[in-house]
């Protein structure tokens, strides 16, 4: 039984359900001024403090939301409602390997809001290039929105370059930073971003918290009004998911300083054992610049449908990667991006802190032996 | 048994898998994707698969405790079922996509993909009965409440999907049970309305959906002597025993209707004749399969040199139309069968099934038809 999907969600930890219940057991509203309000605020805060601090965020920066997608579709349309307010600057650049959270609302912004949306070109590994953005950056461009790493193919952006090329047009950057919170170290405040959205669930915390980080002097307009318990999104604040969020923060950061090597000794094996077990098989992502944790690969002819369900029938939990729709694994969009063909059957293990050498040891016994059985079913 | 369920969503199926699962068999269900258009909603009673026909199997997978899944199918279902569908009509014929779906979707790729998975069987919905000859071979047989017997959409099996093939509902004397079963399990789909008509025309509406995709034009309608007596706006989404919407200018010598007797793609021509036109006295056809064992393997009939020898049956034209007692031979290579009655209404490219009492012994698809004024 190995659970190597940590990329869809991960396992929530004991200490985040300990702190969840902990803080769900405290009543008042925390917008309340009385006390027991006053003590639900701290423990919110609490909480978004040390959600921040694990990405280098000052906590007043930082938006509270209800998912990873909300938070990014409130960084890329509150920033391109705040700079294209004179319909000067419609232009939004990003690639087409971004997941559908970025990719739908820069869509819907085009659809609705007469936005232009400008992809810029990426490598056979999903990487930016730069001399591609650098000339399509100019004066009319609203954001660009990127993905820090890639949550497919686990390919890290060049950030620092990306925000320098674009901050040298006074051009803001969002980063889609879900993938790489809790695997790369991550500083917002360095970086130069104006936005960076993260969500809690993949790094075992719980679903439904997001947050979105935006840096001072950038306009980002709201989309969900009401109380105004948070300067860019109303709705009564979540105490219990925040905090248990923090406590999942704090070990995420903790994972990435402490256990960087022994997830790339467990991701090598892995590897490994794949290159010298299917014939055929292509690793896809950068080689080097990728999280550690993630392993992509694509097989010649594989019917990837077909070797899941019997993964799965083992109790061996990984993905196609892709986008699903009503439980029906879509061809990838990132995999078109960058020139794999659909005949092309991929596979996505994504590794976490609970993931063991048996783990892995277990999914490499028997994978070759279902690769070959349904490369003949596509 | 480790059996595979297809899932449509509705309440036949869920219950379909739930006795499944009770007859002590390890059960998996699956939902077909087969739409290219999986945005869309449930419109009345039609479509059946859509996000929410998806979700309602889903659930009712999840009540009965089994693993599911959604497999995509859409690409061999648009090309074996929905291009067959469109193509057959712009040869002037009339298919029926469900059995084509039968045929080459939920007992083909579906079944392949089951058994080279490590399945036993692929169970589904379906009111029909799986018997077994005493030589072991698997049959078909209509199921134990005709008002809902679906063995003709099932006609096009053979004995190697048969012997792989579960319908729980075959012995169930009524719909209403299944639904009151659906109910007493739980189920939620328990008063989903039936789905009728074709499931990827979800507008309902054939000779418009027919129309965005075969290119129409104007034409002449002629009487069976052949004089024009109207135009249309394209023969071939005109349907053999047709009689509404034919528009005629010129009324009938004998005043009385007219029906669409013949469609002629080639010259963009319908032809419109009596009542008795309709009438067929003879079918034939040469793309055959047979149920279980063959006439002559059954006893029915005895092997010649070009066929077989003729043996009574009756004959089904439609999935719920009246089965009329019949003579079938085969000669030339081709089944031909002889209606002790005349066959009203037949088209070509409808698919003929064939019955000895209960039982399915075959299916041919029609490609020629005789008419019983052209016999006197």
């Amino acid at each position: 039984m190995a659970y190597l999907d940590f990329a869809a969600t991960a396992p929530v930890l004991d200490e985040v359900i300990a702190a969840w219940e902990f803080a769900v057991r405290q009543p008042g509203n925390a917008s309340a001024t009385h006390r027991d309000g006053q003590k639900s605020r701290l423990l919110w805060e609490e909480g978004r403090e040390n959600i921040a601090r694990s990405f280098g965020a000052k906590p007043f920066d930082v938006t509270m939301t209800g998912s990873g997608t909300e938070a990014i579709n409130l960084a890329i349309k509150g920033l391109f409602w705040g700079r294209n307010a004179d319909a000067s600057r419609p232009r939004i650049v990003t690639t087409e390997t971004e997941h559908h959270a970025a990719l739908d609302a820069v869509n819907w912004l085009v659809d609705h809001e007469s936005a232009v949306v400008d992809f810029v070109a990426v490598d056979e590994f999903g990487m930016i290039e730069l001399d591609d953005l650098r000339a399509k950056l100019d004066n009319d461009v609203a954001l660009v929105t990127t993905l820090w790493v890639s949550n497919e193919i686990g390919t890290i952006q060049p950030i620092d370059e990306i925000v320098a090329l674009a901050l040298d047009k006074g051009i803001p950057v969002h980063a889609d930073a879900v993938a790489a919170w809790g695997h790369i170290p991550l500083d917002f405040d360095a970086s130069g971003l104006a936005a960076m959205s993260v969500s809690a669930h993949k790094i075992g915390g719980p679903v439904g918290v997001g947050a979105v980080a935006v840096a001072r002097g950038w306009n980002v307009v709201p989309s969900i009004h009401g109380g105004s318990q948070q300067r860019l999104r109303s709705g009564s604040l979540d105490v219990a998911g925040t905090y248990a969020a923090g406590v999942a923060a704090g070990k995420a950061l903790n994972h990435v300083r402490e256990h960087g090597d022994r997830m790339l000794s467990l991701a090598n094996r892995l590897a490994t054992g794949l290159r010298n077990s299917i014939p055929g098989v292509v690793f896809r992502g950068h080689p080097t610049i990728r999280t550690v944790d993630n392993v992509h690969i694509t097989v010649p002819g594989l019917d990837t449908v077909s070797a899941m369900f019997l993964l799965d029938e083992l109790g061996h939990f990984v993905s196609a990667g892709s986008a699903c729709q009503a439980g029906v694994n879509s061809p990838s969009h990132v995999l078109r991006a960058i020139g794999v063909a659909d005949s092309e059957g991929p596979l996505r293990f994504t590794l976490g802190p609970t993931t063991t050498e048996s783990d892995i040891d277990e999914v490499l016994a028997v994978l070759p032996g279902i690769i070959a059985r349904t490369r003949t079913l596509a | 048994m480790k059996v595979l369920a297809a899932m449509s969503g509705g309440v036949d199926s869920a219950v379909a898998a739930a006795r499944a699962v009770e007859a002590g068999h390890d059960v998996t269900g699956v939902h077909l994707a087969l739409s290219r258009m999986p945005g869309i909603f449930r419109s009345g009673s039609r479509g059946c698969c859509t996000v929410e026909d998806s979700l309602d199997a889903r659930r009712a997978a999840g009540l009965l405790g089994i693993p599911f899944y959604v497999w995509d199918l859409s690409a061999q279902f648009t090309e074996a079922v929905v291009d067959d569908f469109v193509s057959e009509y712009a040869a002037g014929r009339t298919p029926n996509p469900c059995m084509r779906c039968n045929e080459r979707i939920k007992f083909a790729a579906l079944l392949d993909k089951a058994l080279e998975l490590g399945f036993d069987a692929v169970a589904t919905g379906h009111y029909a009965n799986v018997e077994f000859a005493a030589d072991g071979t698997p049959e078909l047989h209509r199921a134990s409440a005709w008002a809902k017997d679906q063995s003709y959409v099932l006609g096009v099996l053979t004995a190697d999907q048969l012997r792989h093939s579960m319908f729980p509902l075959g012995d169930t004397p009524s719909k209403d049970l299944v639904r009151a079963e659906a109910e007493r399990r739980g189920l939620s789909v328990a008063n989903k309305p039936d789905s009728h008509d074709i499931c990827f025309i979800p507008e309902g509406d054939t000779r418009d959906w027919l129309a965005e995709r075969i290119p129409m034009e104007q034409g002449n309608i002629l009487d069976t002597d052949g004089n024009v007596v109207g135009s249309h706006d394209g023969a071939l989404s005109y349907t053999v025993g047709q009689r509404k919407g034919l528009n005629l200018g010129v009324p009938a010598a004998d005043g009385r209707p007219r029906f669409v007797v013949t469609v002629k793609p080639h010259t963009n021509e319908v032809v419109v004749g009596s009542r008795a036109d309709l009438d067929i006295a003879e079918i034939g056809g040469t793309r055959v399969s047979w149920a279980g064992n063959d006439p002559v393997a059954s006893g029915y009939a005895d092997l010649t040199d070009d066929g077989f020898t003729s043996f009574e049956c009756e004959v089904q034209i439609r999935a719920h139309a009246d089965p009329v007692p019949a003579v079938a031979e085969k000669r030339d290579g081709e089944i031909v069968v002889r209606p002790n009655t005349p066959l009203n209404g037949v088209a070509t490219g409808q698919t003929a099934v064939l019955y000895v009492g209960t039982r399915v012994v075959g299916q041919f698809t029609i490609d020629r038809t005789v008419s019983a004024t052209a016999l006197v």
